[in-house]
């Protein structure tokens, strides 16, 4: 397996808050020079661990007010093609993140939407209607906090 | 921007009809209300070396005043809880733990997930795949 040291993980948890900081600056903070640092951020991306950028935006200010999780079972397991619900899923733009699980659910979905009257339309019209889906479950979410893991 | 951070200003210039300057101006009113952050490095945990992905939902005892406080606050020790949520509906909390393999995993599991205090009731659901993770809202 790949090693990775303590400069590594320190680099990752840095950029994991705030990725537009410079190598340089990084570089500082970790005790490199600049080219160093680049070299190992370009190292850690070109071996997937950094898998990318993502913005951080505040939902609420932008009007979406409420996060549901859905737990959902597929009815009839074997008849439905997994890809094809998938597929269908995944094009909901009001379903942020697909996860396939084993356990109690089958797939736990994020959803966003504007208010509950909102998260029921997207419940009742685009997700409940498709084919296989048996038993949902839903959670509204009332607070996250992402910790920085084991870095 | 959300569909690709790495887009230059120039070239989201040009995408919205702004000028480079007008459109500075705009991210930047964004950026001081907080409405915009980032972008942050998403971390690829598998790339990392934790094969394991474990999604704990948790019940509290209810009848303790500060089971959720004191529940979270002891949470937040573990290093290797990456998320922490609350909500309304059957599940109280939900914990993300990541593990280097299933040993590792039990270990966590044994000596720190189930000393967290008030706990009523434990159910777990095992990560196969990630099929969509951009995040992202239907702007």
């Amino acid at each position: 397996m790949t090693e990775f040291d303590e400069i590594d993980l320190t680099l990752l948890r840095l950029l994991a808050e705030d990725a537009t900081q410079s190598a340089g600056a990084l570089g500082r903070e970790v005790g490199l020079s600049q080219p160093a640092a680049w070299r190992r951020i370009k190292r850690l991306t070109d071996l997937g661990v950094i898998a990318g950028r993502r913005l951080d935006l505040d939902r609420e200010a932008l009007g979406f007010g409420v996060t549901v999780f859905l737990g959902v079972k597929l009815a009839t397991k074997g008849r439905v093609s997994l890809d094809d619900f998938e597929r269908a899923v995944s094009a909901i733009p009001e379903v942020q993140t697909v996860e396939h699980v084993l356990g109690l659910y089958d797939y736990r979905l994020r959803v966003v939407a504007r208010d509950i009257a909102d998260f029921e339309r997207v419940l009742r019209r685009r997700i409940m209607t498709m084919p296989g889906v048996g038993d949902v479950e839903a959670n509204v979410l009332l607070s996250e906090e992402r910790r920085p893991g084991p870095i | 921007m959300q569909a690709d951070p790495t887009l230059g200003g120039s070239e989201l210039a040009d995408r919205v009809g702004l000028s480079a300057a007008r459109l500075s101006r705009r991210v930047e009113r964004l950026r001081d209300q907080k409405i915009l952050r980032g972008p942050r490095a998403v971390i690829n945990w598998r790339a990392l070396g934790y094969e394991v992905e474990v999604s704990l939902r948790v019940t509290l005892d209810k009848t303790q005043p500060r089971a959720f406080d004191d529940f979270i606050e002891a949470a937040r020790a573990i290093r290797e809880v990456i998320e922490i949520q609350t909500f309304v509906g059957r599940v109280d909390v939900r914990l993300s733990v990541i593990a280097r393999d299933m040993p590792h995993y039990q270990g966590i599991y044994r000596d720190q997930i189930l000393a967290l205090p008030h706990i009523a009731d434990i159910e777990a659901l095992m990560h196969v795949a990630r099929i969509k993770s951009d995040e992202s809202l239907p702007l």
